[in-house]
């Protein structure tokens, strides 16, 4: 990518796209709409204009991207929407299958309280308007993993509207420069998901397994309130922790569970907005991020070429790393939306409107699930901060890093040293060690234990932080051995002994005698040297900063 | 599945079998035009095949029609005959599913536990249909 802007430039493309903070909000933002899982056309209904960019060269007019998501998350429940088959992830092909989800004659939906509970649930968390009354509609296309020819969702009437999603960008290079953003969550649906298709080319044949067909999933759709792929990353990330923290979805998107697409356009602020473009096809934040920022910059090309863009789909190609027409350029899709004629509407209560003696098992209560919610990231970092005296930014690397957060609060539980010493060792120490060897936390090596009585032995000075280092190192290495047994062995404990390090020291200062002239004379760099020589003498096993405080007095005196 | 689509859309088969004729409505011409024939037929998967049918067709949407004689102003539209009844939440327990033996006999052809399907709307176009812009 970076290979592309440099020829860009050379060329003498005068543009430069950068997100930065301000920009006003007009209004309300229009219909974003309807799009299936795989690509179809889309009305070309406009988008909103939000954020500025920076002026390029002078004479050429800048250019403003306009980024909205559609993400679907799979819900993590025992069964799927509809029906009581099985969600799970991997399973001989086939065998998750009820009549209903091969959608054999005669089958109706039913559908189950634990999807309509996570989907409150998300929209609560998300500070959307919970729907009392939602309907459910069908929408109707043909695909071999679509068994009925429609699949039900909720057009009309959304469980969970107009909410939403906060999240944070640097804007700096410094890792302290963030800023907070914010999203609009257009609405939250339920809907079911299809089946999978396995394209067997060479023998011109698709597979089908229905494993996947009926689970349920939640369509959260964000409005076009980003500017660039880095935003749309975080926004996605800090929705994954969110969702994952709740126990909705697990939302990982290597494993299908999270589903984003990108719907992008670009203009000029001021101007109407642009023909938009989606991408599909994308299974991490870093190529969400990669493919909105190469079709923005795709899109700019064009129109400064006084080409047009084409409303169409677009998948992302990772290994060439940029965005691509999916062959099936149908135009506009009619998806033929009725109800679904076999689910009444969905009627959702609080505790004021609760009817009196109602089956507890029939009725959802929002009031009910909005006591019971789970703690947030946001609310996570927030204590952390005021907890622990942290920066906002470290917040956000502990909650970011799988099972980071686990592991520092085990540490903490076990060690009387100060937070900040044991977030510094977490997060600068542990974790570079974790990213250089490329291990998830829950592979690593040293324990919280270990890493909490390591950080006792430098708390009561017993060992050097140079030491400790060592000790650290060691611990990676060898798994096994407690810091306790590495220090008694590598002999790296600190000298307890006052007296003996005076007398060390005198020694010291006795044999370099030019030296002690020159810290007569205040060169500073002297009494570095004596110290240097002093923690030879020591076998390093002295602490500095008291063999310091010892010539200090010596000299004086 | 067409078939019931069809039915639903189109609201009243039943006039064009009895050869009913009605007075088509006023404000519309009465005819479908090919462009929307061959729309419904991609969508819905149907073959027309004949003139007469598309005849049929406009004669039933005429029939239909008649439904704007009622006025239905400040009427909310009914959305659903079951809009009255309860929605029956299912607890999340698996109860069903392991047939696959069974679902695998309705199919036509089957390879190793999947189903078979033709090969259509494949993503991700060849190297030559590459976008110029990635050469730049």
């Amino acid at each position: 990518m970076a290979a592309l802007v440099v020829r860009l430039s050379c060329l003498g493309k005068r543009w430069v796209l950068a997100c930065i903070d301000g920009g006003s909000r007009h209004g309300r933002g229009a219909a974003i709409g309807l799009t299936s899982r795989r690509k179809r056309g889309q009305s070309s209904v406009a988008q909103q204009p939000l954020i500025a960019v920076q002026k390029s060269r002078k004479g050429e007019r800048e250019w403003a991207a306009v980024v909205g998501l559609e993400i679907h998350a799979q819900i993590s429940s025992n069964s799927k929407l509809f029906s009581g088959s099985q969600v799970h992830f991997a399973a001989p092909p086939n065998s998750l299958v009820s009549f209903f989800d091969a959608s054999l004659p005669g089958t109706l939906p039913v559908l189950n309280r634990r999807c309509v509970e996570a989907a409150v649930m998300t929209g609560l968390a998300l500070n959307c308007r919970i729907n009392k009354k939602s309907l459910f509609d069908r929408k109707h296309y043909f695909y071999a993993d679509l068994p009925a020819g429609y699949q039900i969702t909720q057009q009309r009437l959304p469980i969970a509207v107009n909410g939403c999603l906060a999240y944070s960008v640097s804007v700096g290079k410094k890792p302290s420069q963030v800023s907070t953003r914010t999203v609009r969550i257009k609405q939250i649906q339920l809907e079911q998901d299809s089946g999978k298709s396995l394209h067997d080319e060479p023998r011109s044949q698709t597979l089908i397994d229905l494993n996947r067909a009926g689970v349920g999933l939640l369509e959260v759709v964000l409005e076009p309130d980003m500017s660039c792929g880095e935003e749309a990353a975080s926004a996605v990330r800090e929705l994954q922790l969110i969702l994952q923290a709740l126990g909705t979805s697990q939302a990982n998107m290597a494993e299908g569970q999270l589903r984003v697409d990108a719907n992008i356009s670009v203009h000029h602020p001021g101007e109407p907005l642009g023909v938009r473009t989606e991408v599909k096809n994308l299974n991490s934040a870093r190529f969400l991020a990669k493919a909105i920022d190469f079709e923005i910059k795709r899109q700019i090309h064009e129109l400064e070429n006084g080409r047009k863009i084409l409303n169409e789909t677009r998948s992302f190609d990772d290994k060439l790393g940029c965005t691509m027409p999916m062959r099936d350029k149908e135009g506009k899709q009619d998806y033929r939306f009725m109800p679904e004629p076999n689910l009444p509407p969905l009627l959702l209560y609080d505790t004021a409107s609760l009817p009196p003696g109602a089956d507890p098992q029939q009725v959802i209560n929002i009031d009910w699930i909005r006591e019971r919610l789970p703690e947030l990231p946001g609310k996570t970092r927030e204590k952390l901060i005021q907890q622990y005296g942290m920066l906002p930014e470290h917040s956000f690397t502990l909650l970011n890093e799988v099972g980071l957060l686990e592991f520092f609060q085990n540490v903490i539980k076990e060690t009387r040293a100060e937070p900040k010493k044991v977030t510094s060792w977490v997060l600068n120490i542990f974790l570079g060690f974790l990213k250089q060897q490329n291990l998830a936390v829950n592979e690593s090596p040293v324990t919280p234990s270990a890493l909490a009585e390591l950080l006792n032995l430098l708390d009561r000075k017993a060992i050097s932080s140079s030491a400790a280092r060592q000790v650290f190192e060691e611990l990676w290495r060898s798994k096994g051995k407690t810091p306790s047994q590495i220090v008694s062995e590598k002999k790296l404990e600190l000298m307890q002994d006052q007296e003996a390090l005076e007398r060390v020291c005198h020694t010291v200062m006795e044999g370099h005698p030019q030296v002690v002239m020159d810290m007569k004379r205040g060169n500073p760099r002297a009494i570095n040297k004596l110290i240097g020589l002093v923690r030879k003498a020591t076998l390093s096993r002295a602490d500095p900063t008291v063999i310091k405080e010892i010539l200090e007095r010596k000299l004086s005196s | 599945m067409w078939a019931r689509a069809v039915k639903l859309g189109l609201r009243s088969w039943v006039g064009w079998r009895r050869g009913f004729t009605s007075k088509a409505d006023p404000q519309r011409s009465g005819r479908v035009t090919a462009e929307v024939i061959e729309h419904l037929e991609r969508l819905a998967l149907v073959d027309f095949g004949s003139q007469e049918a598309v005849a049929r067709l406009e004669k039933a949407i005429a029939f239909a029609d008649r439904l704007r004689a009622v006025d239905t102003d400040g009427v909310e539209p009914m959305e659903s005959v079951l809009e009255d009844r309860c929605l029956y939440l299912r607890s999340d327990n698996v109860v069903e599913g392991n047939c696959a033996e069974e679902l695998l006999q309705n199919a036509h052809r089957v390879v190793e536990e999947y189903f078979v399907a033709p090969p259509g709307n494949i993503s991700l176009p060849k190297q030559d249909e590459q976008e110029p812009f990635s050469h730049i």
